[in-house]
């Protein structure tokens, strides 16, 4: 019987021919990430251990992004808390501020990951890093811990769901709207425990900012990982940034499913999550009259390139609405850069939004854009639960960038043809 | 193991920003991070509840976030156990990494109410409410879980693979 690429990586990672779903094995893994907020209590957990050396000082990456540049003196504390142990243990991938991007978008982009590697981050959207056809999953700071001393990790093999997604995509819809549809299909625990494979017509119409978008929000339906099987996009993305050797896998003909979900592309039209789980799911034709506060367009979701083109291209010459406040913020420093040279950020800024460096900010309620009690925020983001980007009256939805650039010049949540 | 406690009830799909709102993760002080426990979902949990109680949740306990401060914050808090009909991936590895004793009952999850008296025998796989004189069965570990647990945890399993004591 065949495996799916989830099964071969692991198995390969783990020493063994063929691994089976439910199966509990030690792996080896490529690479161990933590950030602010969930390294400080790794690093104190390891250092408990009393060792002199990480068990690769190339293969751990920390990244002060979620509180950064520091917003108050404890956050300050706890960003420290990386850079000296960084500095101690001589690691390689710490990245400082003016440097440093949203994790799930600087790895790929830094060459950190490559097909058919394992990686874990003590950060639940690890997951984002199946787009280039890895095997990656979040975990907490123990488990940080314990790989940043061993190189290894037990892991339960999942099953898996295949989600085919024929057809074509429509106009203004791109990776968001195709995972909102799925998690509002299959619910915010439809995947609990297992890997989701994307494949299908319209996923390889999608760019990989797309995939990075959907393989982030694979955690949102309680999937271990998301994957996507590598083919020439993904090979010309990883061009120049990846140099060490890699292996692509992919799944056998005969593989094993726990279920195939089919989707017609071309029956999705652009998403939005309702408040207070991405599940709640709507066409954004069907959302009727919803007045907001402010807009947020960033994150590991939806932060990258393409986004910030996207919204561009709809907030060109026009206004953000007088009683909106739109926040604009790259995921790294080289989209931001990038984003400036093609002119995206003097549309932003004439369009009267914020432009911020990098950070998590406003997305899990940090800094840079808290919601009072009662406001409501249009975001592209990936959760809405209670309180997550401020009071806990306060209210999130979720789209992508193309709803979110025309709601923001609306002044309530709008179709991007409402704009054009 | 025998743990005893009175039952706090939560519904489906708890997620770790209502266990411990990100608005508090600027520390990962147990201490501090104990009185904010619950907060989004009950605001005036932390002055309910006793030493020892429990809290009984429906399916998807802890999804969200990576954060081990959830269940850093529900164990400092004095909370003995997790009951739920299911639990999110990752609050489920971390609880059993920090030694959360947590419990997969969809039964105890649906019969247990708020302030009923329940007593977990963890060995023998059941859990009694003693409020209602009822028994439900639980959900075995694997294996190499139950390893885990009794060797204390990830981080006491780690240190006798690479020859240290914690
Ligand atoms: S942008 Fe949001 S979801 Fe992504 S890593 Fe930061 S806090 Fe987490």
């Amino acid at each position: 019987m065949g495996m799916t690429m989830t099964e071969k990586i692991l198995a390969a990672h783990a020493g063994l021919d063929e691994v089976r779903p439910g199966q509990l094995i030690n792996a080896k893994v490529d690479f161990v990430l933590g950030n602010d907020i969930t390294a400080p209590v790794a690093i104190e957990e390891f250092r408990k251990l009393g060792l002199e050396r990480v068990f690769d000082p190339e293969r751990i990456i920390l990244v002060p992004d979620h509180f950064t540049p520091a917003k108050d003196i404890k956050s300050a504390e706890q960003a420290k808390i990386l850079r000296d142990f960084a500095r101690e243990y001589g690691i390689k991938h710490y990245f400082e501020i003016g440097r440093v991007g949203i994790e799930h978008c600087l790895l790929p982009e830094q060459g950190l990951v490559a097909p058919g590697e394992l990686i874990i981050g003590a950060d639940s959207h690890t997951c984002t890093y199946g787009a280039l056809g890895a095997f990656a999953t979040g975990v907490g700071s123990t488990d940080m811990a314990a790989a940043m001393a061993t190189g290894e990790l037990w892991f339960k093999v999942p099953e898996t769901i295949l989600f085919n997604y024929y057809g074509h995509l429509q106009p203004w819809v791109g990776g968001k709207d195709l995972i909102l549809y799925a998690i509002g299909d299959i619910g915010v625990d439809g995947a609990r425990y297992m890997a989701m494979e994307f494949t299908g017509e319209a996923i390889a119409e999608l760019s990989l900012d797309g995939r990075f978008t959907m393989a982030n929000m694979a955690i949102e339906a309680g999937g271990k990982n998301g994957i996507f099987a590598p083919d020439a996009k993904a090979l010309a993305y990883l061009e120049g940034r990846v140099k060490r050797p890699y292996k692509i896998y992919t799944s056998d003909p005969d593989a094993e499913y726990a279920q195939v979900k089919e989707y017609d592309a071309g029956k999705i039209a652009p998403q939005v999550a309702f408040p207070h789980l991405p599940e709640n799911v709507k066409p954004v034709t069907e959302v009727g009259e919803i007045l907001i506060d402010q807009v947020v367009i960033g994150s590991c979701t939806n932060g990258r390139l393409e986004d910030l083109r996207v919204a561009a291209r709809l907030l060109q010459g026009k206004k953000v609405h007088p009683e909106v406040r739109l926040i604009v913020i790259p995921g790294t420093q080289e989209i931001y850069l990038q984003a400036l040279r093609e002119g995206l950020i003097e549309i932003f800024i004439e369009a009267g939004a914020a432009v911020s460096t990098p950070t998590c900010g406003p997305c899990l309620g940090g800094h840079m854009g808290i919601l009072a009690r009662g406001e409501r925020a249009l975001s592209t983001t990936n959760r809405n639960f209670v309180g997550r980007m401020g009071h806990p009256e306060s209210e999130v939805y979720l789209a992508g960038p193309a709803v979110a650039a025309a709601s923001a010049v609306r002044g309530r949540i709008a179709a991007p043809e409402e704009v054009l | 193991m025998l743990i005893r406690g009175r039952a706090h009830r939560f519904g489906d799909d708890i997620d770790t920003d209502a266990i411990i709102p990100a608005r508090y993760l600027n520390t990962s002080d147990p201490a501090e991070l104990a009185r904010h426990c619950m907060e989004d979902a009950d605001p005036q949990f932390t002055s309910k509840i006793h030493p020892g109680d429990i809290i009984v949740a429906g399916k998807n306990f802890g999804c969200g976030s990576s954060r081990e401060h959830a269940p850093i914050a529900i164990k400092a808090a004095g909370l003995s156990a997790v009951i739920a009909h299911s639990f999110a991936r990752i609050f489920y590895r971390n609880a059993i990494n920090i030694g959360l004793p947590i419990l997969e009952s969809p039964e105890a999850a649906a019969r247990i109410q708020d302030g009923d008296e329940v007593l977990v025998e963890v060995e023998e796989g059941v859990i009694r409410n003693l409020t209602r004189g009822e028994t439900y069965d639980i959900i075995p570990f694997p294996p190499f879980m139950q390893e885990l647990m009794t060797a204390g945890g990830l981080m006491s399993y780690v240190a006798r693979k690479v020859g240290k004591n914690v």
